[in-house]
């Protein structure tokens, strides 16, 4: 059976050079960065090089800016809670979003408990938040905003520089975790205002398990683990020179081709809907039109349930996710979509197509084949449904 | 999404029954409180209190539509007195088995049963 992943927002597969970047540093070239002798010298080198492709990805001031970690969700953990311990004499207060990943939500939820205190701001129908709700809700006490880059369910884009701006006019600390984003769309963190960013790897075709948080100089934060004196003195522990060299490379690509490879992804996506607008009726995109990463399609089929819709694709070979309530194991329905203010009937229906750079024109073709009569199958067995 | 027996996958695929009855004997239709899926269940019975016809329609995950389609199997043939013991534990049972968290899509097959044959009941009482 043919096999098309359009799950990329989940995770990607490597690219082949990122993969044989890496291989070397398991069996050759093995060392601790920390070691001084040769084997520990050649890590350290590869992995003040990396540092050097991943700053220069974002427009970095500077390599040292660059923290490794294990990747977004220790990212947002790291700048939430280093930040939260950092400036607690400072205030308590964080704000963030409503349709932020569980990794930042469920840290706030975390600080809630110990003693902090959370805004969490609505967003409009395309998932934006308003700049001056935003503005509004900065008191005396707001130590922390973090407002992520581009959700990873609609691809939605927040206003990164408006926000950073409020920040900067009020002096409060910006967080993004723009782990959807960066690779895929121009990033240029000095412009974006934040101090702080999540980055991973795995979402722009690098290896699993590594990514890095973006601490601007001169940012107040605790370390998030403590031991050697590792990155910086900000993450103990001996570096993943394999992954980090794969991250690295990943960067590197993505410097170089990604653009044009996500111009290549945008055609692909935007074909992908037009013909399933056309060939579908009552289909309802969710996200913005416009201000939306190159690689997502979030579409709610009116009447069904997402989880029927990606079942039957995955057994044509196709992959893809829903916000549907029926597979988040909490049994809730997105918490995006319903932000957003879309019905609960809506949100249920809602599919998420996310492509990445190796998906071809014949993947879409194989999904506008199975798609389409899938989706009249379960019309036909849904008493909700009513042709328009 | 979880692990389904072949039995499920082929009742999703293939679901027995699909539809409506004009003029059933009994309507059942059913909201689950859980998760928001909808079951709809029509029967008609014959003179004999027999579950001549059963149809069903689902709003719903792959173990809802599973669930609705076999309840239909089921039933079918069987009196309504008969009927009415059934349990969602016999709708899993015939399915295979379903994943933990998709049992209660088998307690909505049994509730819009139940509210099909309280209907039944409810219009011969009329008559």
């Amino acid at each position: 059976m043919r096999k098309v992943y359009l799950d990329a927002n989940a995770t990607t597969r490597a690219h082949p050079e990122v993969i044989e970047a890496m291989l070397p540093f398991y069996d050759k070239m093995y060392g601790n960065a920390s070691s001084v002798h040769a084997f520990g010298r050649e890590a350290r080198k590869h992995l003040e090089e990396s540092r050097e492709k991943v700053a220069a990805l974002i427009g970095a001031g500077s390599p040292e800016e660059i923290v490794f970690t294990s990747g977004g969700t220790e990212s947002d953990n790291f700048a939430i809670k280093g930040t939260a311990a950092a400036l607690k004499d400072k205030g308590n207060h964080i704000i963030t979003s409503e349709v932020e990943h569980h990794a930042v939500l469920n840290t706030c939820k975390y600080l809630e408990g110990k003693g902090f205190r959370v805004t969490y701001l609505g967003v409009d129908r395309y998932g934006i938040v308003d700049t001056d709700e935003l503005r509004r809700s900065i008191t005396d006490e707001t130590i922390l905003i973090t407002i992520m880059a581009a959700n990873n369910e609609t691809g939605t884009i927040m206003p990164l520089e408006e926000i950073g701006s409020v920040a900067a006019e009020k002096g409060v600390v910006f967080h993004t975790d723009a782990v959807q984003l960066i690779g895929k769309v121009p990033f240029d963190v000095k412009r974006s205002g934040a101090q702080l960013v999540s980055m991973s790897a795995h979402k722009i075709n690098g290896p699993k398990g590594v990514g890095a948080l973006y601490i601007r100089n001169g940012t107040e934060i605790d370390p998030c683990q403590h031991g050697g004196h590792h990155e910086n003195g900000k993450r103990a522990g001996t570096e993943d020179i394999p992954a980090i060299v794969g991250f690295g490379k990943t960067c590197e690509i993505a410097l170089k081709h990604g653009l044009e490879h996500y111009a290549g992804v945008k055609r692909l996506r935007d074909m992908l809907h037009d013909r399933i607008s056309s060939g579908i009726k009552q289909v309802r995109l969710n996200g913005h039109p416009e201000k939306r990463l190159p690689s997502t399609l979030n579409v709610s089929f009116d009447y069904l349930e997402g989880e029927a819709i990606i079942l039957s694709l995955d057994l044509e070979g196709i992959a893809v996710s829903t916000g549907s309530a029926c597979t988040s194991g909490s049994l809730e329905p997105s918490h995006v979509l319903k932000s957003m203010g879309l019905e609960q009937v809506f949100a249920q229906g809602a599919v998420r197509f996310s492509l990445d750079i190796f998906n071809t024109r014949d993947d879409m073709d194989y999904v506008m084949e199975k798609l389409p009569p899938i989706i009249d199958r379960l019309r036909k067995i849904s008493p909700i449904y009513r042709e328009d | 999404m979880e692990e389904y027996t072949d039995k499920v996958i082929k009742h999703f695929l293939n679901p027995s029954n699909v539809g409506q009855i004009e003029d059933p004997s009994g309507k059942g239709k059913i909201t689950s409180p859980v998760c928001g899926d909808i079951l709809e269940l029509y029967i008609k019975v014959d003179d004999n209190g027999v579950i001549s016809d059963a149809k069903f329609r689902t709003f719903g995950c792959g173990a809802a539509i599973a669930s609705g389609s076999i309840l239909t199997e089921l039933i079918k043939g069987k009196t309504v007195e008969e009927a009415r013991k059934l349990s969602n534990e016999d709708v899993v049972r015939a399915l295979g088995g379903l994943p933990p968290v998709k049992i209660h899509c088998s307690v909505l097959a049994e509730d819009a049963l139940k509210k099909a044959i309280e209907d039944y009941y409810g219009k011969r009482q009329k008559k």
